[in-house]
């Protein structure tokens, strides 16, 4: 299994002054996987990224990129790194075909192959067009493309996107996407982002980093397969009872949020309304409010974030999670 | 790749204005200076001189000074262009693309001063087309000359290493310009102190390079004074490459 793994950081740990940063994170990234890093802001995302790219020296901990130590060997681990940093790394007053030149001329692509890795580059990103065109001219859109030929310019094993999609337009973001699901196909990619949806659309395992710890790890499928079953949201005009709702055919659980509001989960989406409906009428209770809830990734981010802010129950919040689902 | 990477810093020394204008403005310059010297020699030296053995001639009299100054010139001026290599770069993000790549720290370091040493030599080609216009009209002394521009070369390249490294301290490209302009000045002061009646020292001339660049721009080599540079370079490139490498752990 350890050979499949591309990137294997473990127990990194990076400081800041006496300011933690990164608290003993450790990371696996398969073969044509496409990992999400996801958490609020100043959670240590990009420094982690920093790190894996080698542009940062953790202060503890080691990094295997593709079975090569990237801090006893960084000029042999980063050929098989392609790095996006959250500011593309741009010369603004050289045209998108010369930048490329350079940065394959940088990777150390052999002299005949260039012209063919900057095509190659250009067309995967669709920088065909601009080619000739100064960087500084480009919008924030194009330029973003531009930093992700650079990083994919040598066919790197790993691409390491750092807030690839900030600050573009919805179709731009749509595109960069659809770009990310491709490379996905033949490379493995990191993702970083402070953007939901964004990990949902492309990434197949997603990691929750909060203040510089990792407080959940899961593939997407498992994610939604645990914690997928949606739920109802219903509030009665009196008081129901709580066991006669729990014998309710197809509902799994019962939950009390308020005052005569109830959290129902379900597992038959198509009977378990008409099941409380039924309910709710023949006993008298007074339906007046029936609200369907899914459970999203949002939900578990925000609990998960909100959890550690209010105790430090950080490192039992994965198994938690995981339990009542 | 230190030389990928020169070829790249010098094309884009030439694609903004910066170059140029830098180009410009110390040719023309040196340019109206050179007209002085050369009208002074016409108008009162060679009437002086006249007659007398060994006295000063055309390339003690235009060509030195006109080495001097444009070693004057570049002091304030250079700073402006070692604030790109590094500075500018750090504030830009720009700097990440070579660090992620597979090259180290030395080759990015030797590859942005060979960029900034084929600048200079640019510089010095387009100079001494003052004196070679002299060649039809006057007999000239050309080890003199190539003992002073060779001086010349030294004193930028030496510049370039210190401006460098100062480049590498700070993100902000203007406090790199005016800490390198004042570094240079500095090194300028403590020859002029070292060479004062009360406060001379033989250490404070040696220190600056200054001293080691009037003896070449009097057509003087002498291989302690390009030891001296050589040395000088030397250090200021070895810092700057620690001084990078410390950026990954402090940032």
């Amino acid at each position: 299994m350890a050979s499949e793994n591309l990137v294997s950081a473990q127990q990194l740990y990076r400081y800041y002054g006496h300011h933690c940063a990164v608290h003993d994170v450790g990371l696996q990234l398969r073969k044509g996987e496409v990992l999400g890093l996801l958490g609020p802001n100043g959670a240590g995302k990009s420094s982690t990224l920093q790190m894996l790219s080698g542009n940062l020296a953790p202060s503890a901990g080691r990094i295997m990129i593709n079975g090569i130590d990237l801090l006893d060997e960084p000029r042999h681990a980063k050929q098989h790194v392609g790095y996006l940093p959250e500011q593309p790394p741009l010369y603004l007053d050289l045209t998108v075909n010369e930048f490329l030149r350079y940065s394959a001329q940088l990777h150390r692509i052999p002299q005949p192959a260039i012209k063919q890795a900057v095509e190659q580059a250009s067309m995967r990103c669709g920088l065909g067009d601009v080619g000739r065109r100064l960087i500084g001219n480009l919008s924030k859109g194009y330029k973003q493309r531009v930093g992700i030929a650079q990083a994919i310019i040598h066919s790197p094993r790993v691409v390491i996107l750092d807030e690839p999609t900030v600050g573009l337009d919805p179709i731009q973001i749509q595109e960069i996407r659809v770009l990310i699901r491709q490379l996905g196909e033949e490379h493995s990619v990191i993702l970083s982002t402070h953007i939901l949806p964004e990990v949902q659309a492309v990434c197949d395992r997603v990691l929750i980093m909060n203040k510089g710890r990792i407080v959940f790890d899961d593939s997407l499928d498992g994610f939604e397969r645990r914690h997928g079953s949606a739920s109802y949201i219903v509030e009665f005009k009196r008081e129901a009872s709580l066991g006669m709702l729990e014998a309710l055919d197809h509902i799994d659980s019962v939950e009390i949020i308020g005052d005569r509001r109830y959290r129902l989960a379900y597992s038959n989406a198509e009977q378990a309304p008409q099941v409380i409906v039924q309910a709710a009428v023949s006993n008298g209770w007074g339906l007046q409010e029936l609200m369907p809830e899914n459970t999203t990734l949002e939900q578990i981010f925000v609990e998960l974030v909100y959890r550690d802010e209010h105790a430090d129950l950080v490192n039992n919040a994965t198994h938690e999670k995981a339990g009542p689902a | 790749m230190i030389v990928t990477i020169a070829r790249n810093e010098l094309r884009r020394m030439f694609l903004s204005p910066m170059a140029w204008s830098i180009l410009a403005v110390l040719l023309f310059i040196l340019g109206l200076l050179f007209l002085v010297f050369v009208d002074n020699f016409f108008a009162t030296l060679q009437v002086q001189f006249a007659g007398v053995e060994s006295a000063p001639g055309v390339t003690d009299a235009v060509v030195s000074p006109l080495i001097l100054w444009a070693g004057i010139i570049m002091l304030a001026v250079s700073p402006l262009l070692t604030m790109r290599s590094l500075s500018e770069e750090r504030q830009n993000g720009v700097l990440t693309l070579l660090t992620s790549a597979p090259v180290s720290m030395t080759e990015i370091v030797l590859g942005k001063y060979l960029g900034l040493l084929l600048f200079v030599l640019v510089m010095i080609g387009l100079i001494v087309l003052m004196p070679v216009s002299l060649v039809g009209a006057t007999n000239l002394d050309w080890g003199k000359i190539a003992a002073g521009l060779l001086g010349l070369f030294l004193l930028l390249a030496s510049f370039a290493a210190a401006g460098l490294y100062i480049s590498s301290l700070t993100s902000t490209p203007a406090v790199s310009a005016v800490s390198s302009f004042g570094l240079l000045l500095f090194l300028v002061v403590i020859y002029i102190s070292g060479k004062s009646q009360s406060t001379g020292s033989e250490l404070f001339i040696y220190v600056s390079h200054f001293g080691h660049f009037l003896s070449f721009a009097k057509g003087l080599f002498d291989s302690s004074d390009l030891i001296y540079y050589l040395l000088f370079i030397a250090v200021f490139l070895v810092l700057t490459i620690r001084r990078l490498d410390n950026l990954r752990l402090q940032h």
